[in-house]
């Protein structure tokens, strides 16, 4: 009997170890897991309107300083000379699936119409800083370039880069017409620090904290995210395998 | 389990053991398959999110909390080893894929097994504790018997005391759906549609502590819940989850 018991034990907990990581190697059952991405994108857009709000704090809530992850600096000697101008000459392209592609001075972008928000930031690694964020609706932008009926999603690419890779990230059109998805010039009543993005950054306030593109250069409208980079929609879905809809 | 659906054995023509092993139907059939997928999904929640609490291994209070704010619990480095969490070694996204997609399998379940709980009245008749069992002095009785190791014998063996009942209520009706709840309030997409998710909790960092604390008591459950299996004969006691078929023990003279 113990014989048998002590298989058991052993054969369990062997299953669940060396199990959970074979399966986790399998192609086949790592699609199944997969699947539930899309089954929690389309729950969530179900059972959400399509302008559902993220809650708006006031100044009392706000973090006492807020965390900055990813690249707090990025390299190279184009960004360095653009922190040097004080980003006097960074424009922000706009251009794909548009009717007018836009080349935008940041000195523009900080003139036209903003929208002021004290938001959470919530971090895939589980923390969270609440901080006010100054910029101007994506909407407005993308409205201004006239999106093309065919554009689909909405790719940031940015000035930053993890190895020899460009970092870049990218939304749907329901996040990118979002009232709270702005491109952020200002954090905190200043204009956005470096760690933070600076001088340009995405708040799509709906999902985690990867999506929120930060040293942004340029904006790009596409029907597809296949033929963008490693086809995933974003640095971190290609290399890493976190999830495009990050909503949860 | 009530009078009727105690089947006894039919009599062995020429057994000389008598009155031994009465074998009564036990656990129904949406209880037995509710309780191996639950087991099975409440053991890759713990272990996806054990390596999902690795990333940032440090718990707050209120609606924000990072390196920079004060937890209330914290560790170095990344505190739970590898036999412990989906996937064995540090990743992340692969956890979050598990944890996320079995989550579904846990809502769906308990959804479905508390509601055919109240149609077959699994739940009143068996899990509800009667106002008897809740006084004090019955509980202290059970207690005490429990530390004892004494458990029921014959046909009381067939009922669950009230330890039990009141343990399987809180799991089923408290912890399972505070999982649920605060894990769907750390979802910033369901914050915006259903704001009052973080009201509840009083904030993001609040709800993954209660989350947390929720994981950590089912811990405790399921630890116990093993021994008493394994100090009850966890023959009987598994098999007649399987086959929903248990033996009963026989009556014990001082009972």
């Amino acid at each position: 009997m113990i014989g048998r018991r002590r298989f058991i034990a052993a054969g369990t907990s062997g299953l669940l170890l060396g199990g959970c990581d074979r399966l986790n190697n399998s192609p086949g059952f790592r699609a199944v897991l997969r699947s539930a991405e899309k089954l929690n994108m389309a729950s969530q857009r179900l059972i959400s309107s399509r302008d559902a709000l993220a809650r708006e704090y006031g100044e009392a809530d706000m973090s006492p300083f807020f965390r900055s992850n990813g690249t707090r600096m990025p390299a190279g000697e184009d960004y360095a000379r653009h922190l040097a101008e004080q980003f006097a000459n960074w424009r922000l392209t706009v251009d794909g699936l548009v009717a007018r592609p836009l080349a935008i001075p940041i000195r523009t972008l900080r003139s036209l119409p903003h929208r002021t928000q004290i938001t959470r930031h919530d971090c895939v690694e589980g923390w969270s800083a609440i901080g006010k964020w100054h910029g101007v609706q994506l909407s407005r932008i993308l409205d201004h370039a006239g999106l093309s009926t065919r554009a689909k999603y909405i790719v940031f690419h940015c000035a930053d880069r993890f190895g020899d890779k460009p970092f870049y990230e990218s939304i749907d059109l329901v996040d990118a017409f979002h009232p709270q998805t702005i491109l952020a010039w200002g954090m905190n009543g200043h204009l956005l620090p470096v760690p933070n993005g600076a001088p340009l950054r995405l708040r799509v306030e709906r999902q985690l904290g990867y999506k929120h593109a930060k040293y942004i250069q340029r904006i790009e409208a596409v029907d597809s995210l296949e033929r963008v980079h490693g086809g995933k929609g974003g640095y971190w879905e290609d290399n890493v395998d976190y999830e495009w809809y990050a909503g949860i | 389990m009530n009078e009727a659906d105690v089947n006894p054995e039919p009599p062995q023509a020429a057994a000389p053991p008598p009155a031994t092993h009465r074998i009564a139907y036990r656990h129904r059939l949406p209880t037995r398959l509710w309780h191996w997928i639950n087991a099975l999904t409440v053991f890759v929640m713990l272990m996806s999110g054990l390596m999902i609490f690795n990333a940032h291994p440090h718990l707050y209070w209120g609606n924000f909390g990072a390196n920079f704010d004060q937890p209330w619990l914290s560790f170095r480095g990344r505190p739970i080893p590898g036999w412990a969490t989906i996937p064995s070694t540090y990743n992340l996204a692969a956890a979050r894929r598990w944890h996320l997609a079995f989550a579904w399998l846990l809502v769906v379940g308990l959804l479905l097994f508390i509601v055919v709980s109240f149609i077959n009245r699994h739940a009143q008749r068996e899990l509800a504790p009667s106002s008897d069992e809740v006084k004090p002095r019955h509980i202290w009785h059970d207690i005490r018997e429990h530390a004892r190791l004494r458990f029921p014998s014959g046909d009381a063996a067939l009922r669950y005391n009230v330890l039990q009942k009141l343990s399987y209520v809180a799991v089923i009706f408290v912890l399972l759906p505070l999982m649920v709840l605060t894990g769907l309030a750390m979802s910033p997409a369901m914050d915006a549609a259903w704001p009052w998710l973080i009201d509840l909790f009083q904030g993001r960092q609040s709800a993954r502590s209660i989350h947390f604390i929720c994981a950590m008591a089912l811990l405790a459950f399921i630890i116990v819940h093993l021994l008493m299996v394994m100090l009850a004969g966890p023959i009987n006691e598994i098999g007649s989850m399987i086959t929903g078929r248990f033996r009963v023990p026989p009556e014990r003279p001082d009972q």
